[in-house]
């Protein structure tokens, strides 16, 4: 690796739920501007991976360090004011509230108008609200739903409602952005259009960090990968190492042994 | 859908304006005891209808705020209209300090827990803690509130100061739900998670919701002290507590919602005093048919609405203004 210190870094993570070791040491960095995939088979471990980066959970031991602050014991809030936005597995979406509002909540954490402002609507918070709405509306156009704007959020396709977790995140300003399976539920052609508006995220000087299990996304817009069974790490690097791995392949096609 | 609420909402301020010319000295006092129901409902409505939090407890706070006034009023003859800002602060603090360990329980286990509250609080006032309270008859002898001078006494007089009241609290109260605030809250409401995940510190939301309905709830209890000029715990049961949830629940969240729903739980067993025994049997029977066709309550609150046309003008304008630059941008990022 560079000199470059990684934009995210974990070392020796381990989360225990009850009996089970969910995690196990797991120790990786994301570089600045890479996309990085997080595979591995069902029950891996992988969302587990993300919840601990996110505030979600927090890991009995280990340290999680991003931009050179530990995260560890942070509240999720606070973890996406720092600049790591999210998407979740299950779409989170307020289903019931108009998709730009939904994009707005991203906004939230980088305005600053207080209780009294907002009751008042002074100059300063209308200022503020409308560049939110452009911001969001930019957000919107950027993953191509700004046609979408007033529709109820529940009521759009899943594939799109991918999209507007997406755009929501993007709103937050992020450094980093976490993608929870942001192919679940597409069909091929919002699959082909997702590919490039990764590619495109990362463009704008975000980095990715992405669970999928379509694998041929993953080989397609991932530099770097980790891979996951039972809650431990048991191969990391470029896609085309990763997978003659032979652990690799054992864990997703089985021993030979056991066929 | 907006035109009709436009609408039917000037019906009813055109209609509360000249209310009190059309009735008996009797309705006039049943109107102004219905506004004081509605700022009470207004401000549970941005507890519990924006932000989802179920407190059964509010009339903890107004009794809060009734009795600071009443104590500062008898003890220290501040005329009361002054008082309403400490009444708001005192029931606001109050609020703090019960909620601030309380707030992250859930649904019906927070609705526990404010029902003790509020019954902490009556049992409290007629234990005349502090020697304060006046026990179980309470205090009397609160003056009449002065406007420059004037000494508000009638019940006309009263009608339009209450109802001045609600009418500043729709308007203060329908800015904050339309800003980032409001919006906090309905995120809150919709989804807790997936709003912590966004950013929003929904703990620090949801006690700033509390704290400041409770705030508004302490200001209509120095209404209600002025008014009354004496004021006793019963007046701060649980069953008021029930009622003004009852009012909230109904009316779907929105202003006019709580209003219209306000004028229906106060005003109707009035109406209908004369069957006061079948008066309960009745409200039951109306919530099970609310229930079963409509569940979202009578008006629930219309989505905000945003200038996105002039968002997108000016979007595209920035962006033509930064096109060449943008597009060495691009070309960096790409290599």
């Amino acid at each position: 690796m560079s000199t470059v210190s990684p934009l995210l870094s974990l070392c020796e993570v381990t989360k225990i739920f009850g009996g089970l070791v969910a995690l196990n040491d797991i120790a990786f960095d994301v570089r600045e501007n890479s996309i990085v995939g997080l595979i591995g088979p069902n029950g891996a471990g992988k969302t587990t991976v993300f919840n601990c980066i996110t505030g979600n959970y927090v890991p009995e031991q280990g340290s999680i360090t991003f931009m050179g602050h530990k995260l560890v014991g942070k509240k999720p809030h606070a973890i996406v004011e720092m600049g790591i936005a999210r998407t979740f597995q299950s779409i989170r979406l307020f289903s019931s509230l108009p998709v730009v509002e939904n994009v707005l909540a991203g906004q939230h954490c980088r305005l600053r108008s207080g209780l009294f402002a907002s009751m008042l609507h002074t100059p300063a918070q209308r200022q503020e609200e409308k560049r939110a709405l452009e911001r969001a509306m930019d957000e919107l156009d950027f993953v191509g739903l700004a046609d979408k704007h007033a529709e109820e959020a529940g009521s759009l396709s899943y594939g799109n409602q991918r999209l507007v977790e997406i755009a929501r995140a993007l709103a937050s300003d992020p450094r980093l952005l976490i993608l929870d399976e942001p192919a679940g539920g597409m069909n091929d052609q919002e699959t082909v259009a997702l590919v490039d508006t990764i590619n495109h995220i990362r463009a704008r000087g975000i980095t990715v960090l992405l669970i999928e299990h379509d694998m041929r996304l993953v080989m397609q817009v991932c530099k770097h990968l980790v891979v996951l069974e039972h809650g431990t790490m048991i191969a990391e690097g470029a896609p085309d190492v990763v997978s003659k791995h032979p652990d690799v392949i054992r864990a997703y096609l089985g021993a030979e042994d056991e066929l | 859908m907006i035109q009709c609420r436009r609408y039917s909402a000037f019906v009813l301020v055109a209609l509360l304006c000249v209310l009190p010319h059309m009735l008996d000295r009797y309705w006039i006092d049943v109107c102004v005891s219905i506004g004081l129901y509605a700022l009470l409902a207004l401000s549970l409505n941005v507890i519990l209808g924006q932000a989802g939090i179920f407190h059964m407890g509010h009339a903890a706070f107004y009794a809060v705020g009734a009795y600071v006034t009443a104590i500062v009023n008898t003890q220290f003859h501040i005329p009361v209209l002054w008082l309403m800002p400490l009444a708001g602060c005192a029931a606001a603090l109050f609020a703090l300090l019960v909620a601030r360990p309380i707030i992250h329980l859930r649904g019906d286990y927070l609705l526990i827990v404010t029902i003790g509250i509020v019954e902490i609080v009556r049992i409290a006032l007629i234990n005349d803690v502090g020697g304060l309270t006046g026990g179980a008859n309470g205090i009397f002898g609160i003056s009449r509130p002065e406007i420059f001078g004037f000494t508000i006494k009638k019940s006309m007089q009263f009608y339009y100061l209450v109802w001045g009241m609600v009418g500043c609290s729709v308007l203060l109260l329908g800015w904050l739900a339309r800003s980032r605030f409001g919006r906090a809250l309905s995120y809150i409401k919709e989804d807790d998670v997936a709003a912590e995940g966004c950013g929003v510190d929904v703990a620090r939301y949801k006690l700033m919701a509390f704290v400041f309905g409770a705030f508004w709830a302490g200001m209509a209890g120095t209404l209600y002290a002025a008014k009354m000029t004496i004021i006793a715990p019963e007046s701060f049961s649980f069953m008021e507590s029930v009622i003004i949830f009852a009012v909230v629940i109904l009316s779907g969240g929105s202003q006019l919602g709580v209003l219209v729903s306000t004028f229906l739980f106060i005003g109707l067993p009035e109406l209908l005093r004369e069957f006061s025994n079948a008066r309960m049997l009745l409200f039951g029977l109306a919530m099970m048919l609310m229930m079963i066709w409509r569940p979202q309550g009578l008006l629930p609150p219309l989505p905000r609405r945003y200038n996105v046309q002039a968002a997108l003008a000016a979007l595209r304008r920035r962006k033509a203004e930064a096109e060449p630059e943008h597009k060495a941008k691009a070309k960096q990022g790409e290599a």
